[in-house]
């Protein structure tokens, strides 16, 4: 048994990619928690700025990137909200995980007429259809919910659009080498 | 890739995507909110129909939940909570529920309302 005296000691071996997911997932968290006191006009309605990061690191890194930081982003948030495991914490699971899903198909649609307005947009819309479906069948399980669907929605496609914008602009104005300066 | 990003301004595809997406808003208020009078109380009690009124009859329901009875008014076609044991008070503060498809809950006692409309294809059925 070689290992035995080592194992004493535990040891975390970080790559150049976990540095930078950390990086990545710490400025999410950070727009995340910025968001989280803010007022919001009703429950549910939120800018969801934290998803820019993810757009930006699914079109300059990869999918996995991105949704190592979505991740990442939902649970660490979560801890510092003191809300895991909560019904807040199942919303921004669900959300995330459904946004994530249509953005890994998303993602191959031809980048030459779909730019990151769309992905952000479908992003958004697939976030609520999430939420909508925790609240459905865990928070309020009767069809009571179905007249606010076109308020989430609605703010969906616009805050959609803006983060969509936002994210090609962050895209323009920062350096394609991103990567290896973060490295 | 890169290049069609550079501009940063939206593309086909994305005006595209925001027009259905508008569309898709527009049919989701077309028809999850109409403004029918409704005909019917549904009140639920946990996750079970606790019962259905008619809205032409006023009348006062009280309701034993978990945590005490709940007290619901129906009054001119319209209904609402009236009291409630819970701490923050959000079912009563709904108020008045007229049109169909509305909703009021009252989740630390667990009863719910919500209205329904009256399209009942026939009043009767003899054989």
């Amino acid at each position: 048994m070689p290992n035995s005296t080592k194992n004493s000691r535990i040891e975390i071996h970080t790559s150049p990619d976990d540095h930078r997911i950390a990086k990545l997932a710490a400025l999410a968290i950070g727009l995340h928690l910025i968001e989280a006191v803010l007022p919001s006009p009703m429950p549910g309605v939120k800018p969801g700025i934290a998803n820019i990061i993810t757009l930006f690191v699914l079109y300059r890194f990869d999918f996995a990137t991105a949704a190592w930081v979505s991740l990442l982003r939902v649970f660490a948030s979560s801890l510092l909200l003191a809300n895991f495991l909560s019904p807040t914490f199942a919303l921004s699971l669900a959300g995330a995980l459904l946004s994530l899903a249509t953005l890994f198909f998303a993602q191959y649609l031809p980048r030459h007429y779909f730019s990151a307005i769309t992905l952000s947009v479908l992003a958004a819309f697939a976030h609520m259809v999430g939420q909508l479906l925790v609240v459905r069948f865990w928070l309020i399980p009767h069809a009571g919910i179905a007249y606010l669907i076109p308020v989430f929605m609605t703010a969906a496609l616009v805050f959609g659009v803006v983060n969509g914008l936002l994210t090609n602009y962050l895209l323009r104005i920062s350096p394609a080498k991103f990567d290896e300066d973060k490295g | 890739m890169k290049g069609a990003l550079r501009c940063g301004k939206p593309l086909l595809g994305d005006v595209l995507v925001i027009v259905v997406g508008l569309i898709f808003v527009a049919f989701l208020f077309k028809t999850l909110w109409h403004n029918e009078q409704a005909a019917k109380l549904q009140i639920r009690l946990g996750d079970k129909i606790y019962a259905t009124y008619s809205l032409d009859q006023n009348r006062n329901i009280d309701i034993q939940g978990p945590i005490g009875i709940t007290r619901i008014v129906i009054a001119d076609g319209k209904a609402r909570f009236e009291s409630s044991p819970c701490l923050n008070q959000y079912c009563v503060h709904q108020g008045w529920l007229s049109h169909k498809g509305q909703a009021a809950i009252c989740l630390p006692n667990q009863v719910s309302l919500e209205l329904l409309g009256g399209e009942k294809p026939f009043d009767s059925l003899n054989y």
